[in-house]
């Protein structure tokens, strides 16, 4: 971010959240970099930009997609990039059926299961007389990162991007509608604040300047979080601001290591390096599953998938994955649907869940619908809670708001928990791996007190104990537990030595006489058994026996990469896909970006980074797309994961609402879609549930009862849910109470006095927080009405334990999801406000009762796939 | 004043070398052998993001215990207030309207056209990075509808220091880095310091700040032992630190290095190319405080760039030691008694009459 020229930080706060990752913010500013803030709130992140700009929450696409429709009509777009780079000349099939022609609606929608059929959206066949295999639309979470694949890369282009079915073309008629004018109207942003934004992008894009893009949460938890992030992706490929110095879309990852814990995932739909986690049905034998990753008819890395599986299988269980066993494929668990911590929640509340561990998160507090998420625990027969300290989910059968409030009491309460205390970060030693995929050794300090133990030497201890209750088992489904490599070194006390996890994870070859090799890179992973490696994409960070995530060089190194600090996957590339830092020549884009170019005297790519592409394919390189494989990438195919080697402005496959970003409403919102008929993104996954109620939108009954939009949060002094902050003084001196944010404006209106009390009241609870009133609130005319936006630091929860205790944000909010990825839109909902603290006992039941009763809020409000069209949008068109 | 204050000032006041006014190098006023150069902080507060980091590394490595009652204060999102016996970097907050903003460029303006602070020809290395990446542009930014200031204030370690020219016992000394320490082991709480000092910067930590309190019905935490009770604390540049080599717990962890530590002399120089910086950039509110040796305290130790009027920050602004005027004092005083003794002398030798 250093090297950027601009810096859009948009849903996100990065200052306050991310403070130590802003230095290079900071840098970048000092070097003359512009820094500007896009955000419903006026934060700690806008005090120091150039420029803030106040956004109405959830309607980035909308701006987004304003700025691509002015970057594509003003000619703007970085032309020699986009044609060569990406899919834009890539021709869409006949089939293909846009929201302009469907009234904000895809083709290929069923109303009835709520999701689409992509087979419509796919590239138009090069040879349309061979047989196209029909694909229906995959769940998202039976998709790894690479997406379905493709059946073969040979598509057909249209280098002019004239002919109309081109991705371009297509991409100017989605977008043609959003406007400066419609931005005004969605998002509550002047004219002049939209061409500020848009003359900063595109002056600092192109051959000799970079933009990048940073995003937090404030872009991923929505129903359409991941098309938010999409329509930065677009821009930034049009821009040409993709693997390249100062460039790209800055994921900002929250706690030190969640980048490692979705590399090696503690989510239910992935196995490490981004494989798919198998799925009944779909995945019942080793060639469908392998087929489903890469096939090896595309072009590309994802073609020797079937080498990253059988590595990992070998990793797993050893010896005991072979050939002649699919390498233990067929007793690997099966997904037989989506299990997130939602869905999870709700099985529990169906009583299908006995047993639950929680680490390393305090859903009590930090999950959405927190008493959902309270009252699924009270059905389980047992759980686990490892922490620093008693936090809410781990006490809340005996001082819960339920508990207080009289509806459930602790006698009643069956669930058994037990408390396991944990190690901190410098009481075990391990690696980070951070936003910027840089994987960083954290050496042990001191011993853990008392009993306190690292994840590690828990699970390790657990799974010695539980093959030690099954050693004499011949039952069948023991087999996996038994066959599992769990043979790691361990010290005097018996815990296993973190190096030795870490050489596992990087992976290695057996030789003939049974040595073990430690690998230096994915590409040497084979299909056959001869290779190991627990997650193929951080092989090469042990590579001859040196720890190279321990690397500290003061500042990196002298090099720009910063490559003498830490090890950054795949294969220690610090920025991904760099071979789009030279032109289609092999040359630097500009002696300014210059990266990582072709050498003609040595016939390969060199630079300031580990190049990102066969080293030495030559850049007017063009094999036969048939030999499929890294083999199959053109010299000018600088995406090497994709399975046309091209960026995606158009999603053919892999996405499950929609190839193209497309601005739909919340779930919840005071505004009608000013874009089209369709108000909610329809694939969005609904919970019709009386625990799971939702404000009505604008243009229902009753939608004027819950009149605010509110947004959450976090604060620099504190820890997301408060585990690691609210039980230390000299954190919880530094953010005492719970608190909202309002505006003077609708603090005058609902009698709200800074520093006073506020009720705050949504469908799903009543909470109350002290008030602060600021400037920093500033009410937005959308749709021709004000609309007041209320801030909710999200950090405090009820309970006795902590220094610092007060009601949940998260109670207020609902369970809606995003398809793709299953996370809950928390960042945009609906309530009212009103002045004082909240009833307490059973009368905060019957307040919120009395509103959604005056609200006429039922299972079905706002639960609707496709918006009935009304009369005048009828008459509209 | 107590006598024993009082002799101990009479002791200072009678020191040849001492000087209570005016440039100086303190440690060597102090008759530390030359060598060490003055070490200090200057605090940008224009790239401050109010992250509160100094605060909370400042209380860990100094063992300082938690301040107040875990109440919210509703000022903004500072909690803590000011600078105490137990909180020794502070960071402020303050919310401005348009209005405001264009009363602190106005202010700076004038600042600027008399000639304060010192505004030279860029020489600095980010100056010139600046001009290669960006036109000359001098004209002032737009003004800001509303702007959110934060910035760490922390002791000053004054040239002339009011707390340690006023401590009776010799509690306070100047180290050998020009900064200003307690000794807690040799404090007896007189507090006359706490009236000493212009900024108001140096507590006693009394049991009235520290100790836990209680709101009906809702548990506050237990506060352990608080420690140095009765005894004046401040800021100590981290002497423990700097004896070791060391950068202070604040200035090591500020993110955006905000906090700056350093040789003072060279700090000196980086505050005024940056002043300097952002005036080309039509950025007239930025000021820097502390800087001037020729203020009534000296200049400080620890500088500031300020974005408007010191009073904006709780900072006074003409800080002025009140020893400085004691070779004055002295003499008119000693002028008083003479006159006395001759009034006293003409009354007898009139009275004989």
């Amino acid at each position: 971010m250093a090297n950027a020229d601009c810096i859009v930080l948009q849903g996100g706060n990065m200052a306050e959240a991310h403070p130590v990752g802003f230095q290079w913010v900071a840098e970048a500013k000092a070097r003359g970099a512009k820094v500007i803030h896009v955000d419903p709130r006026f934060t700690r992140t806008s005090a120091v930009a150039d420029k803030h700009v106040a956004i109405r929450a959830g309607s980035d696409v909308a701006l987004l997609g304003a700025l691509i429709n002015h970057v594509l009509s003003n000619e703007l777009w970085f032309k020699d990039y986009v044609v060569a780079y990406t899919n834009a000349a890539t021709l869409v099939g006949e089939d293909f059926q846009d929201t302009e022609d469907l009234g904000g609606l895809f083709s290929g929608f069923d109303p009835e299961t709520g999701t689409y059929d992509s087979s419509s959206w796919a590239y138009a066949h090069a040879h349309p007389d061979e047989h196209q295999p029909h694909q229906g639309g995959a769940p998202g979470d039976a998709l790894g990162s690479g997406g379905p694949p493709l059946q073969h890369a040979e598509v057909e282009r249209d280098e002019t991007l004239q002919h109309p079915r081109t991705v371009f073309q297509i991409l100017k008629r989605h977008y043609s509608r959003y406007t400066p004018e419609m931005v005004q109207e969605v998002c509550g942003i002047s004219p002049a604040d939209f061409d500020y934004l848009a003359r900063a992008v595109t002056e600092n894009s192109g051959r000799e300047r970079t933009t990048c893009f940073a995003y937090a949460t404030g872009w991923t938890q929505h129903t359409l979080g991941a098309q938010f992030i999409r329509t930065a992706a677009v821009l930034q490929l049009l821009l040409g601001n993709v693997g390249r110095p100062g460039g790209g879309i800055m994921a900002l990852r929250g706690h030190a290591s969640i980048q490692g814990s979705t590399d090696i995932p503690t989510l239910f739909n992935l196995l490490p390096g981004y494989l798919p986690m198998p799925m009944a049905g779909n995945h019942d034998n080793l060639q469908d599953y392998l087929a489903s990753v890469g096939t090896k008819q595309q072009k590309g890395f994802w073609a020797n998938s079937d080498s990253y599986f059988v590595s990992l299988m070998k990793a797993y269980f050893g010896d005991a994955a072979t050939a002649e066993n699919d390498w233990y494929f067929d007793r690997l668990p099966r997904m037989t649907g989506a299990h997130g911590t939602y869905e999870t929640a709700m099985s529990m509340l169906a009583d299908e869940v006995e047993g639950y561990f929680v680490l390393g998160q305090n859903p009590a507090v930090g999950s959405a619908n927190g008493k959902l998420q309270r009252e699924g625990m009270r059905h389980l027969k047992w759980m686990v809670v490892r922490d620093l300290s008693l936090i809410e989910s781990a006490t809340w059968w005996k001082d819960s708001p339920e508990v207080e409030s009289g509806e459930v009491r602790t006698e009643d309460i069956e669930t058994e928990v037990f408390f396991m205390p944990a190690a901190t970060h410098v009481e075990k030693a391990g690696s980070f791996t951070q936003t910027q995929r840089m994987l960083q050794w954290r050496h042990q300090a001191v011993q853990p007190p008392g009993q306190c133990q690292s994840e590690m030497d828990f699970f390790f201890e657990l799974g010695r104990r539980i093959r030690g209750l099954v050693a004499a088992s011949d039952d069948e489904r023991d087999r996996p537990l038994l066959d599992m490599t769990w043979d790691y070194p361990v010290d005097d006390e018996g815990n296993p030595d973190p190096e030795s996890v870490l050489r596992e994870i990087n992976g290695y070859r057996t030789t003939d006489t049974g040595e073990r090799e430690l690998l230096s890179s994915y590409t040497e992973l084979a299909a056959d058994g001869s290779t190991s490696s627990g997650c193929w994409i951080y092989t090469g960070v042990f590579a001859d026996d040196q720890n190279k995530a321990a690397r500290r060089t003061p500042h990196g190194g002298p090099g720009v990469s910063q490559s003498q600090w830490g090890w950054a996957w795949p294969s220690d590339r610090r920025i991904l896909y760099n071979r789009a830092s030279a032109d289609p020549d092999g040359k630097p884009w500009s002696d300014r970006k210059k990266y990582v170019w072709w050498d003609e005297s040595e016939q390969k790519w060199v630079g300031d980074d580990v190049p990102d592409f066969p080293v030495d394919r030559a850049p007017h390189s063009r094999p036969d797309p048939a030999v499929g494989g890294p083999a199959a990438l053109a010299g000018d195919d600088p995406f090497i994961m994709q399975s046309d080697g091209k960026g995606w402005l158009f999603a053919p496959k892999g996405l499950v609402d929609g190839p193209l970003p497309t601005h739909y409403e919340a779930q919840e919102s005071p505004v009608r879609n000013g874009l089209y008929p369709q108000q909610q993104s329809p694939a969005r996954l609904i919970y019709p549930r009386q625990d799971n109620l939702s404000a009505p939108s604008a243009g229902t009954p009753g939608a004027g009862i819950y009149p605010f939009v509110f947004t959450t949060y976090r604060l620099t002094e504190h820890h997301t849910a408060g585990g690691m902050s609210r039980w230390l003084p000299y954190l919880s001196e530094l953010q005492p109470e719970m608190f909202c944010e309002v505006s003077p404006q609708l603090a005058a209106e609902r009698g709200l006095v800074n520093e006073g009390w506020a009720t705050i009241v949504s469908p799903r609870a009543v909470i109350e927080a002290r008030v602060l009133v600021t400037e920093r609130m500033k009410p937005l005319t959308v749709g021709g009405r004000i609309v007041h936006q209320v801030g909710l630091p999200y950090h405090w929860g009820v309970g006795n334990h902590a220094l610092v205790t007060g009601d949940s944000a998260n109670d207020l909010i609902g369970v809606t999801l995003d398809p793709n990825v299953q996370i809950q839109e928390s960042k945009v909902a609906s309530c009212d406000v009103i002045a004082g603290r909240r009833p307490r006992g059973r009368a905060a039941d019957a307040l919120l009762a009395s509103y959604n009763e005056r609200a006429g809020v039922t299972v079905h409000t706002d639960n609707q796939r496709v918006t009935d069209v009304r009369e005048e949008d009828v008459d509209d068109e | 004043m107590s006598s024993q204050a009082a002799q101990s000032v009479t002791n200072y006041a009678r020191g040849a070398s001492h000087q209570f006014s005016g440039p100086t190098d303190p440690a060597a006023d102090a008759h530390w052998p030359s060598g060490q150069v003055r070490k200090g902080f200057f605090t940008d507060t224009s790239i401050c993001i109010g992250c509160k980091a100094c605060e909370v590394a400042c209380k860990e490595w100094n063992h300082n215990p938690r301040d107040g009652d875990l109440e919210l204060t509703g000022w903004s999102y500072d909690n803590t207030q000011s600078l105490g016996a137990s909180t020794w970097r502070h960071v402020a907050f303050i919310e401005q309207d348009r209005e405001r903003i264009e009363q602190a460029r106005e202010s700076g303006r004038k600042l600027v056209d008399l000639g304060m602070p010192a505004v030279r020809p860029s020489g600095s290395s980010s100056g010139e990075g600046r001009a290669a990446y960006r036109d000359q542009d001098v004209t002032p930014p737009d003004t800001p509808e509303f702007r959110w200031l934060m910035a760490s204030d922390v002791c000053k370690h004054c040239t002339h220091a009011g707390c340690l020219d006023v401590c009776p016992t010799g509690a306070l000394f100047r180290t050998e880095f020009g900064s200003v320490v307690v000794q807690d082991d040799v404090c007896n709480g007189c507090g006359t310091c706490v009236a000493g000092c212009p900024f108001g910067v140096i507590e006693r930590r009394s049991d009235g700040t520290a100790a836990p309190t209680t709101r009906s019905g809702e548990k506050k935490g237990e506060q352990p032992d608080v420690p140095k009770r009765g005894v004046a604390q401040k800021c100590t540049l981290c002497y423990d630190r700097l004896v070791d080599g060391e950068t202070p717990a604040c200035a090591k962890t500020c993110p955006t290095t905000s906090i700056k530590f350093g040789d003072h002399p060279d700090l000196v120089e980086t505050a005024r190319d940056r002043v300097h910086q952002l005036h080309e950039e039509g950025l007239t509110e930025a000021r820097l405080y502390g800087a001037n040796e020729l203020d009534g305290v000296g200049g400080t130790g620890a500088m500031f760039l300020l974005l408007d009027e010191p009073e904006t920050y709780g900072l006074p602004p003409d800080p002025r030691v009140p020893t400085a005027d004691l070779p004055v004092m002295f003499r008119r005083a000693g002028l008083a008694a003479a006159g006395m003794l001759a009034g006293a002398a003409v009354a007898f030798l009139g009275g004989g009459r």
